[in-house]
């Protein structure tokens, strides 16, 4: 954890668990009046109290062919959670700005039908009247029985908070689109066995008419035909008709995903565990219906229960017909994996934007730290793919890569050609457009989509609280370009291409008149690269184009995330120069002291700025290495620190109007990666979440029960054993998982804490275990257990839980002071956790440091002596690192474990190495 | 510590309480290890350990395994598996070809009445030879001749090819429990309570033809002699069971000084009776001997006692060094000393000379051993006299090692690279300098960031 958000107002749902601390009620007379909305779960902090819905839920709706746009489901399943609101309406206010261009059924000009796999769409929908704001996800699936074989959904995601849709868009989008895939690779699933079914009827059907009409033709020898045999004929020949319409059905359906593969950017869904790939990854599954190969010949053996049915020649076209189920549309497995999904969104968005911004925040920090990251973070939640932010919401990088692309576009011509292929499907939209949208409504849109909530607020006080009072709503929308089966029109790529941003920008802003009192920002991209915004409109080409494929054809392949990191930070000074943001993104990667800055005012964690949106650095060890000039010139913590927390700030002030240009890029890039991330596992991180937050509540209880809880943290910290010794199970237990957050790990897979040992120790558990839980016990076994610890003492500490004492060395340096303060004021559990999680990242990144200056290990010269270097050390560490007295040895001791998990070969185990002091112990009561 | 740990008054008459071991308390600034790394492997008792070169060791105990270690990570390079017996005697051995390429061997003989010869190059064995109607229970290389020669029941002379060039008649069942090379082709054989020299000599009518003599039998010792060194082209030193500790010339084989009651406990009356309740052969039994070029140290019973031989005296001594037998001692350069115990422990010992004050008493050390009691007065006129011409040694305890659970067998001192100790308890714990790890890791460290590009070295 990078910062410990003590005052960040936690809506999260969080159990009052610490009944000890709880302050005692006020009299009546004393007591502020509660907060006028507070109903269950309200609070003052949500931004739009009138909502009529508690929390935040997801919905999901049809725009059913027989009754129009209703809800299917909630998530949370709950009645209370939607409470008052309007699920109807809202369905129909959803459903009503789809903007996927669906277009399924017989293009002009092609004998059959055709499907098109159509890229869900994207949109952000306010509706001040309900209160509520969402993100809404619509998607098509199939469905024979359809008209024009779709059926359109959406997922939205509803929340009173609108800050919180516009900054998290892009993780909802990530989210939402993995739900998405997974529903859609179902229902081609589904779909594909539908087709089956139906081409055996229709065989079956032929068979029996053929049979007939040859009887017919036998009974009758006359020299013409009867109108009966007529009929039999025609009925035959649409029959036949209908089979080869059918088999292409089934060949589009089962070519997508191959077709896709191709595309390298396309990841199709992927269950989590491997475990269930073998059934269900179902586009390379032989046994699923869908195969990928194009050419095989279908074969329809593997369905053998089915048997043909005779299909009536006029069907019937009736519409008390009943329309297939979400579930029956994408088969029952993938349906309840979607359902997961969305459980999990439900519960990862839960909670106040900034509590979820601050771990966005953190998470992204922490795993550039690779190398110290293994300490004391736990694996598994970094293991975990955070959202991808790094697209969007950081203006540095934003405007640098807008800089990064003209300059280059501007060097290489050739390029720009390639972009011919690009279109946006905006302008395929039949709606009517009002080239009204100026630049100056549109940067308005982006900066609250990308600019760090300080001026959102601004934002919203300006034009959000307008727009409520007249009854407006807002609407961003991103949609994704489609792409269908057709093949790539060569031609479209060379068409000669001068780059117009003007032109461009004003295309991409633009008012719809469909609902008059509704603004909404329409941006749209190909979402194979990172063009921007300008170029891409301009050229509007065919609903059918092909997806931007062969990168080399263009001869430019954009990496988003490596080309603005690499080359700002080395090539274009002169451009970093003018563009502070750019230069204080980079601090991050490039001066890692930054973040070592111990301010000392912020001893009390009193957080002053809002979190900001996570500005990407270079991932690597490279970013995260320090400069040795950077070193050896005296670190400046202080100042790097303000300037990089001031200096981004203002810029992103004065650099609005850059930003504008940018704004289009950032939304498109949004949507570039949404759907093109793979979908990795997804861990719930609920468990460790709780574990956590028990941990921390019991550390916290420890501090202050024992007073000298100081001198066995340190023993943790600097890596001495320490046994906590007693008779009473769950109590030991109890403080083994208390102090288990101060232990550092070894390894990255093993937490070095053995709750419950019953056995006498040896000197091999020293090694492996640092932080014990020991039985106390009065029988001869427990006289053995003793001795063997008193034999070992040297290498313990020893907590008797039964005596309160402790036995270990002295302790007088000043990071344990801070990191568990007897008079804290923290009272949470999960919030201690946060603080000691940010003090000890502290120790990390001083440990990293120390670890890395090669001056301070090796010889400068190789005249200098051993001796020197020494010196040279503990000064660095003394005063460089103002560590006191005893900090020194934490610092050594996680240095080591840095040096020890670099030095190691992945894949051998490595040899653990017990490092202890001869240092005397001290006996500490109560 | 104990005692806290148990609390209050009811702890049994432990080891810490009665014993009047020397202990150094957990403050120990010139113990210079600080890191350990335990190697696991072996499944029965550890009794061998044996130096192959700068950095590599072989170990080896009573599962019949012979483990090839390196010494500075503490990788295990081979298992050498081939004995089906434990192992009673183990001897690297490194031979010289023809081609002059030098190959390192190792000889292992076991309870299974086999001798097998490894190579450490690659692990495997080269060649077996089971002809033996007893156990071999020392081996011994004579480097110079390119021979080696096998100690059981009878004594047997070995060319590098594994061919038998000669061997004795059969001396005893018993079996020779060490042998030493003396100079001009000379071996002293320890059987029994006796001392056999054997000559060893090349015939004349060719090469291959070797034949060993017996030249003498010395029968000088009381009890069954338990240790046997050579000390110098002119000494060897052997002890006893009973210990007796003699110091024979290795040219013309005459005792040249002989100590026996210089830990006997009727020197020292007040502690007598107390020795006499627990006093066993173990306790004053020769375990082991070792010696540099002045002094010969031996580990006796629980004690550890430096006799120097040019003063043909002992001058210093810790009569309890440890809380039970020491198994094996020996002397680093630095004037330093290790042993180690069957307690469990190793302990670093520092031969020191004091500073004569003549009025002070004397607190520590060798005269530790007279306490108060009848025999003071004619103690302290004993130890007048020493000070009266010679300069006054003691040992002072300087660090301990503690991570064994059982017996320490023997242990094998690599310089800089370290210590490496075996055990009972089936482990080998290697134990080094914290210091130099660490810095050692930071130069690979910085070592594997230029190779991955990941650092511009700027010197």
């Amino acid at each position: 954890m990078i910062s410990a958000p003590d005052v960040v107002a936690f809506t999260r749902e969080e159990e009052l668990e610490d009944d000890l601390y709880r302050e005692p009620p006020l009299p009546e007379e004393y007591s502020v009046p509660l907060f006028p909305f507070a109903g269950q779960g309200a609070n003052p902090w949500a931004k739009v109290a009138g909502s009529k819905f508690t929390r935040d839920f997801i919905l999901i709706s049809e725009f059913s062919e027989q009754v129009g746009p209703q809800p299917l489901l909630t998530i949370p399943d709950d009645a209370k959670v939607s409470g008052t609101f309007d699920l109807n309406y809202f369905s129909l206010r959803i459903m009503s700005v789809d903007y996927q261009a669906s277009f399924v059924g017989h293009p002009p000009g092609s004998a059959y039908p055709k499907l098109n796999f159509v890229e869900d769409s994207k949109v952000v929908l306010g509706d001040s009247k309900e209160g509520a704001f969402a993100y809404v996800h619509h998607l098509t699936l199939y469905d024979l029985e359809a008209r024009g074989f779709v059926r359109p959904f959406c997922m939205a995601y509803i929340s009173a908070d609108e800050h919180k849709i516009m900054q998290q868009f892009q993780e909802l989008s990530t989210e939402f689109s993995k739900a998405s895939e997974c529903l859609k690779t179902g229902n081609r699933k589904a779909f594909a066995n539908e087709l089956e079914k139906k081409l055996k009827d229709l065989d079956y059907t032929r068979t029996v008419l053929h049979n007939e009409t040859e009887q017919q033709k036998k009974a009758n020898d006359k020299g013409y035909y009867t109108t009966q045999a007529i009929e039999k004929a025609n009925e035959l020949a649409s029959v036949e008709k209908s089979i080869i319409e059918h088999q292409d059905l089934l060949r589009q359906i089962r070519s997508y995903p191959y077709r896709k593969l191709k595309d390298s950017e396309f990841h199709p869904y992927e269950p989590e565990c491997a475990l269930d790939r073998a059934d269900v990854g179902s586009d390379h599954d032989p046994a699923a219906s869908d195969s990928t190969e194009p050419g095989e010949t279908p074969l329809y053996t593997h369905v053998p229960s089915y048997t043909p049915k005779l299909i009536k020649a006029k069907s019937a076209k009736c519409f008390d017909k009943k329309l297939k189920t979400l579930e029956e549309l994408c088969d029952v497995y993938f349906f309840t994996q979607t359902l997961d999904q969305l459980h999990h969104i439900e519960r990862t968005f839960r909670g106040d934007v900034c509590y979820l911004l601050t771990e966005q925040i953190s998470r992204a920090l922490l795993k550039q730290q690779s190398v110290t990251n293994f300490l004391f973070e736990d694996v598994s939640f970094l293991d975990e793919k955070p959202p991808e932010k790094q697209y969007r919401g950081c203006q540095g990088l934003g405007q640098d890569a807008i800089d990064e692309k003209c300059s280059e576009e501007s060097l290489a011509p050739k390029v720009v050609i390639s972009l011919g292929s690009y279109k946006s499907s905006v302008e395929c939209v039949p709606i009517k457009m009002e080239q009204e949208m100026e630049d100056s409504e549109e940067p308005k849109m982006s900066e609250s989509v990308m600019s760090e909530p300080q001026e959102n607020l601004d934002y919203l006080d300006a034009d959000i609280k307008g727009s409520i009072s007249s009854g407006e709503s807002i609407e961003v929308l991103g949609t994704e370009k489609s792409g269908s089966g057709l093949t790539k029109s060569e031609s479209q790529a060379s068409l000669p291409v001068m780059p117009s941003p003007q032109a461009g920008r004003s295309k991409v802003g633009s008012r719809r008149t469909v609902s008059e009192d509704s603004i909404e920002v329409l941006s749209t991209c190909p979402s194979e690269s990172l063009i921007p915004e300008d170029f891409k409109a301009s050229y509007p080409s065919a609903i059918n184009e092909e997806p931007y494929v062969d990168d080399d054809e263009g001869g430019l392949r954009f990496t988003p995330r490596a080309n603005p990191g690499v080359d700002d930070g080395q090539d274009d000074v002169s451009k970093q120069e003018s563009l502070v943001q750019v230069d204080a993104a980079c601090c991050i990667g490039k001066e890692s002291p930054n973040f070592l800055g111990q301010k000392p005012c912020e001893e009390d964690g009193v957080v002053r700025i809002p979190p900001q949106p996570y500005r990407p650095a270079e991932q690597g060890l490279r970013g995260g290495f320090p400069s040795h000039d950077g070193l050896s010139g005296g670190l400046l913590p202080y100042e790097l620190d303000s300037r990089y927390l001031s200096g981004s700030r203002e810029v992103s002030k004065s650099s609005l109007d850059e930003c504008s240009d940018s704004t289009s890029y950032m939304s498109s890039a949004a949507s570039t990666c949404s759907d093109r991330t793979p979908s990795p596992a997804h861990l719930g991180s609920a468990a460790g979440e709780r574990h956590r937050k028990r941990a921390g509540q019991n550390a916290l209880r420890f501090i202050r029960q024992y007073p000298f809880a100081h001198p066995a943290i340190y023993s943790l910290l600097s890596g001495r054993t320490l046994v906590v010794l007693g008779e009473d199970e769950a109590m030991v237990k109890k403080l083994v998982t208390a102090l288990s957050i101060f232990v550092p790990n070894c390894s990255a897979y093993a937490k070095p804490v053995k709750h419950w040992v019953t056995s006498a120790l040896h000197l091999v558990d020293f090694q492996k275990w640092k932080l014990i839980g020991l039985q106390r016990a009065v029988s001869p076994a427990g006289v053995n257990v003793l001795h063997a610890l008193s034999r070992y003492s040297r290498y313990l500490s020893i907590l008797d839980a039964d005596s309160k004492t402790l036995r270990c060395p002295l302790y007088k340096g000043t990071v344990v002071t801070r990191l568990a303060d007897h008079r804290t004021q923290i009272k949470r559990g999960s919030t201690y956790y946060m603080h000691v999680q940010s003090v000890l990242t502290q120790l990390c990144s001083k440990a990293f440091l120390f670890t890395f200056c090669h001056h301070l290990h090796l010889p400068i010269s190789e005249r200098e002596s051993e001796e020197s270097v020494v010196s040279r050390r503990m000064n660095f560490l003394k005063l460089q690192l103002g560590l006191v007295n005893e900090d020194i040895k934490i610092v050594q001791y996680l240095a080591e474990l840095l040096k020890l998990h670099y030095i190691q070969e992945p894949g051998q185990g490595g040899n653990p190495l017990l490092r202890f002091d001869y240092v005397p112990s001290f006996l500490y009561k109560i | 510590m104990l005692r806290w740990l148990i609390g209050g008054g009811r702890e049994p008459q432990g080891l810490a309480e009665k014993s009047s071991v020397q202990t150094i308390g957990e403050e120990q600034t010139q113990n210079p290890y600080t890191e350990l790394l335990v190697l696991k492997g072996h499944q029965d008792i550890v009794r061998f350990l044996v130096q192959i070169d700068d950095y590599r060791f072989a170990s080896a105990g009573d599962d019949g395994i012979i483990f090839l270690w390196n010494a500075q990570t503490g990788e295990k390079l081979y298992e050498l598996h081939g004995h089906t017996h434990k192992i009673t005697a183990i001897a690297p051995f490194s031979s010289s070809d023809v081609t002059e390429e030098k190959t390192d061997l190792i000889i292992s003989a076991s309870a299974d009445r086999t001798v097998i010869v490894w190579d450490c190059a690659n692990g495997r064995q080269v060649q077996k030879v089971s002809c033996f109607h007893s156990t071999v229970k020392c081996l011994t290389v004579l480097q110079r001749l390119n021979v080696w020669l096998s100690g059981g029941s009878d004594l047997c002379v070995w060319n590098q090819k594994l061919d038998l060039l000669c061997k004795t008649s059969h001396l005893t069942d018993a079996g020779i429990s060490a042998l030493v090379e003396l100079p001009k082709n000379c071996i002293a054989a320890a059987v029994g309570k006796e001392l056999i020299i054997f000559r060893l000599s090349a015939s004349n009518n060719g090469s291959e033809g070797w034949s060993i003599l017996e030249v003498k039998r010395l029968v000088d010792h009381q009890d069954n002699i338990s240790s046997l060194v050579s000390v110098n082209d002119l000494t060897f030193v052997t002890g006893s069971h009973i210990g007796e500790l003699i110091v024979w010339d290795a040219l013309d084989w005459t005792k040249q000084a002989s100590e026996c009651n210089f830990w006997d406990s009727s020197v020292h009356p007040d502690v007598q009776p107390e020795i006499k309740l627990s006093q066993s052969p173990h306790e004053t039994s020769v375990q082991h001997l070792t010696s540099d070029e002045q002094c010969v140290f031996a580990a006796v019973g629980k004690g550890i006692y430096v006799y120097n031989l040019q003063m043909k005296r002992v001058i210093a001594c810790q009569r309890t060094a440890h809380d039970s037998s020491v198994l094996h001692i020996e002397k680093l350069p630095n004037r330093q000393l290790i042993s180690c115990s069957e307690d469990g422990s190793v302990r670093i010992w520092e031969l020191r000379e004091k500073q004569q004050l003549p009025a002070e008493p004397v607190p520590t050390g060798f005269f530790n051993m007279w306490g108060f009691g009848r025999a003071n007065k004619q103690a302290n006129q004993a130890a007048k006299k020493m000070h009266e011409n010679t300069p006054v040694y003691f040992l002072e305890l300087v660090g301990d090692l503690i991570g064994h659970s059982s017996a320490v067998q023997m242990f094998l001192y690599f310089g800089e690279l370290g210590l490496a100790t075996c055990s009972a308890d089936h482990l080998i714990i290697l134990w080094k300098d914290g210091e130099r790890e660490s810095s050692l890791r930071s130069l690979t460290l910085f070592k594997k960031l230029a190779q991955s590009g990941d650092l511009q070295l700027r010197l």
